[in-house]
């Protein structure tokens, strides 16, 4: 790190930053350079933006001290941060839905004192897009734009306000391979314009495709600071996680069955009452992964929900080993065989106060013979379940809220798994679970497809999606924009994310 | 064409629209802030008694309206603590402070039931007023009903073209993000509701001072409820509140005069129509993309939590 000439923009000395019954940060030292991006890296909880939320103003910190190109800062508020430059996108966009792009830009300035000169404001507003490559229309009202262009309202936001330091949290949760490459651009040529670009991250390869040094944060300790270029993905992983992990999934050669879960032309309303389902067709074949790919938001949660029985269908056919399950309604899917993961673990997949052995037993208690249940003995099926699948509880008696995200999943495995399902949906199985948790699913997908289970994986980590599938679909809009095989080149299943009809190739 | 009868239609259109638009008005401001008010009748009925005797008392309607604002503002007081400091169902806290109000106003109006008191006087203006036809509708009018003329589009001017504004929009679309923006919420909120308290009290003192001078029980007939429905119906739009007043306002004797031409409507079936209109509004509006466009605010009725994400 000597002999560069760079100006250390950020330095965070001996950050400590206590939440009740957690240490999130540490005595964390952190600095970054102008004009450089700097990737945070870590797995959840590892106390990566509660950092950059204290550097944003958003916490204070309970101890340690805040240097900004070397003279001390003390924020109280986000607007004193914004003032001293540094500026924070966050997870979840702060924007104003109805209102439009230069209005959401604007808000909360003293600047008009009152009178809104929205033109003015537009004319600026044009010029930093002009200077940094980010192009959305100010006049467009924030509900007409993709999560892609809310992306860059946010950060035009942030220079808007002046910010030299722009802080990014996970921005690439939202985007399609191509919008992460634009965004990258942008990122780049604002870090060579001397702003200092601070990237929050989990994910190993976007970190090494953008950064020039990455800090590595576990359990609210700085485990390092590395350079990009000198840096590789094991030994990155080995810092973030306290241990080798493996990355490439052992996929025993299976020869796939006869189709279990067949899909013709559903159709389906979302939540909203617009079509979000427009004719889709496919099927699952037994000892089978069908991977399907997609930003989020473009008909796999209906999907999901349409053939696991939790959504009504206004068109086409669900068929389950041969049988017409179409609207049947949830009880007749599960007594089918059919298997669900659900997208939302916590409200969907369990019983937040109910204990685990009942939530354990939440649907094959249907099966146990006589009227009333003999708990003693679910109880001690209960417990050997959660060894089996090693989730991590004092006792089968806890209430299941009390379980961390990863055990809860966990939870749900050795509910679903148990009953040897003939089709398994699970959308975003790995969402938000730390790297082992992770692994442990990947592992117990594949078991249940060498097994024989039929297996839908709706998941936005395409790489995830690459790893684990035999065949993968791509979602775009409510329909089926294309099959192609897991080896095909990333740009390809990009080009169908973002709704590019491949020519020559069918679903 | 009978100009005669057009030009009263008018005028009784101005006079009676008058109360309804102040009260309208005001809940649009609380509204847009995102606090769903439903005790306007009961602010508006403690307007009209407090102007009232507060008038009669000190001889001047002026002193009177400024009371009767006061008096509206402190009863939207006791709903916005209820809803956005204790952050209590708006519905149940609004429904009260209405029967309150009409209790209450009751109470303190007995003595006052038939008595004379005092009114605004019309003013003619200069010049304006001797403009054939709309002279007489426009410009022979009292003091509050000119006053009302200025607010509503100054009103809207505010909404959607300045800072304040902007700010007043947010915090009802999206509180959390007005927040992080540095924006006050619960400040703007508690401003904007008593506004809202203030305005409806003085469309009450404009029944009790200048519409129908005096007092008598219950006074305000339901015209505070066709103001929380006039808000829908307008979009949350203070031009729109204007013609939406009028129009409801010169119901009664559009009635009166359709009679002498032989034409007959049903009173009821006349005022039913603003709530009528409010269902089909809400109707039309539940639907996602109609509520972007019309500007519905996003977290109408809804507290808001700080740290909630």
């Amino acid at each position: 790190m000597e002999g560069e000439t760079a100006r250390i923009a950020v330095e965070m000395r001996n950050i400590v930053k206590r939440f009740p019954g957690v240490l999130a940060n540490d005595h964390v030292n952190f600095s970054a350079y102008e004009g450089e991006i700097h990737a945070l890296l870590g797995e959840n909880g590892a106390g990566k933006t509660t950092l950059m939320n204290i550097l944003s103003g958003l916490y204070r910190p309970d101890e340690g001290e805040i240097y900004l190109y070397g003279r001390r800062v003390v924020f109280n508020s986000p607007r004193d941060a914004i003032a001293h430059g540094v500026g924070m996108v966050h997870q979840h966009f702060k924007l104003v839905e109805t209102h439009t792009v230069a209005e959401n830009i604007i808000l909360g300035l003293d600047k008009p004192r009152f009178f809104l000169n929205l033109a003015e404001a537009e004319q600026e507003i044009r010029r930093l897009e002009e200077q940094y490559g980010l192009k959305v229309d100010p006049q467009a009202y924030i509900w007409q734009l993709s999560l892609g262009e809310q992306q860059r309202v946010e950060i035009l936001k942030a220079l808007y306000r002046g910010a030299r330091i722009l802080i990014m949290d996970e921005p690439t949760a939202v985007l399609t391979p191509q919008e992460v490459e634009e965004l990258f651009v942008t990122l780049r040529r604002m870090a060579r314009e001397g702003h200092t670009i601070i990237f929050i991250s989990h994910k190993l390869d976007e970190v090494l495709a953008i950064a020039d040094r990455i800090t590595i944060l576990r359990k609210g300790r700085v485990v390092g600071t590395v350079e990009a270029q000198m840096a590789t993905k094991e030994e990155l992983a080995r810092m973030m996680v306290g241990r080798e992990v493996l990355f490439h999934i052992e996929k025993e050669p299976v020869e796939p069955g006869a189709p279990v879960l067949e899909v013709q032309g559903l159709r389906a309303l979302s939540d909203r009452g617009v079509p979000a389902l427009k004719g889709v067709t496919f099927h699952v074949r037994e000892r089978e992964i069908l991977g399907v790919a997609g930003v989020s938001g473009n008909g796999q949660s209906e999907l999901a929900e349409v053939i696991t029985g939790l959504r009504e269908s206004t068109g086409g056919r669900v068929r389950v080993n041969g049988q017409d399950l179409t609207n049947a309604g949830a009880r007749a899917f599960i007594d089918a065989g059919v298997s669900h993961i659900p997208e939302d673990r916590v409200h969907v997949g369990i019983v937040p106060s109910l204990h685990l052995t009942g939530n354990l037993f939440l649907k094959a208690y249907r099966r146990l013979p006589g009227f009333f249940l003999n708990w003693k003995q679910m109880r001690e099926k209960a417990k050997e379940l959660l060894r089996h699948f090693d989730v991590m509880a004092p006792n089968p008696d806890v209430e299941a809220r009390t379980l961390s995200g990863g055990n809860i999943q966990k939870l749900i495995l050795a509910r679903e798994f148990s009953s040897r399902p003939a089709v398994v949906i699970a959308v975003h199985p790995t969402q938000g679970l730390d790297v082992g948790a992770t692994e442990a699913v990947r592992q117990r997908l594949l078991e249940q497809r060498s097994q024989g289970a039929a297996i839908l994986l709706i998941s936005e980590d395409l790489e995830e999606v690459r790893a684990l599938s035999d065949r993968i679909i791509v979602m775009y809009e409510g329909e089926i924009m294309g099959e192609v095989p897991p080896d095909a080149p990333v740009e390809e299943i990009g080009l169908l994310m973002a709704g590019t009809r491949l020519e020559g190739r069918g679903a | 064409m009978d100009w005669v009868f057009i030009s009263a239609t008018l005028i009784a259109a101005i006079r009676a629209g008058t109360p309804i638009l102040y009260a309208t008005i005001g809940e649009i401001f609380a509204e847009r802030a995102g606090v769903l008010n439903l005790g306007v009748e009961g602010m508006m009925l403690m307007g009209a008694v407090s102007g009232f005797i507060v008038g009669l008392k000190t001889g001047s309607p002026w002193v009177g309206a400024l009371a009767a604002m006061l008096v509206g503002g402190l009863m939207s007081l006791i709903h916005a603590f209820v809803s956005i400091t204790l952050r209590g169902d708006q519905v149940v806290s609004g429904l009260a402070l209405t029967l309150f109000g009409s209790g209450l106003s009751a109470l303190v109006g007995k003595p006052y039931v038939g008595v004379p008191g005092v009114r605004f006087t019309a003013w003619k203006i200069p010049l304006l007023s001797r403009i054939p036809f709309l002279g007489e509708v426009l410009f022979q009018r009292d003091p509050l009903v000119y006053f009302s003329f200025l607010l509503f589009p100054l009103a809207w001017y505010f909404i959607f073209k300045t800072r304040p504004g902007l700010h007043l929009r947010a915090v009802g679309e999206d509180p959390a993000t007005a927040d992080a923006a540095g924006i006050n919420v619960f400040k703007l909120r508690y401003l904007y509701t008593f506004i809202g308290g203030m305005l409806a009290g003085l469309g009450g003192a404009t029944i009790s001072l200048s519409y129908t001078p005096g007092w008598i029980e219950g006074m305000t007939a339901g015209r505070g409820w066709i103001a929380v429905g006039l808000v829908i119906f307008a979009f949350w739009d203070p031009l729109r509140a204007a013609l939406g007043s009028y129009l409801f306002g010169g119901v009664n004797s559009l009635q009166f005069g359709l009679q002498t031409k032989g034409v007959t409507i049903p009173i009821y079936f006349l005022q039913m129509m603003p709530y009528l209109f409010t269902i089909l509004v809400l109707i039309f509006a539940t639907q996602e993309r109609v509520r972007r466009r019309v500007g519905a605010p996003a977290a109408l009725g809804i507290p808001y939590v700080r740290g909630e994400r």
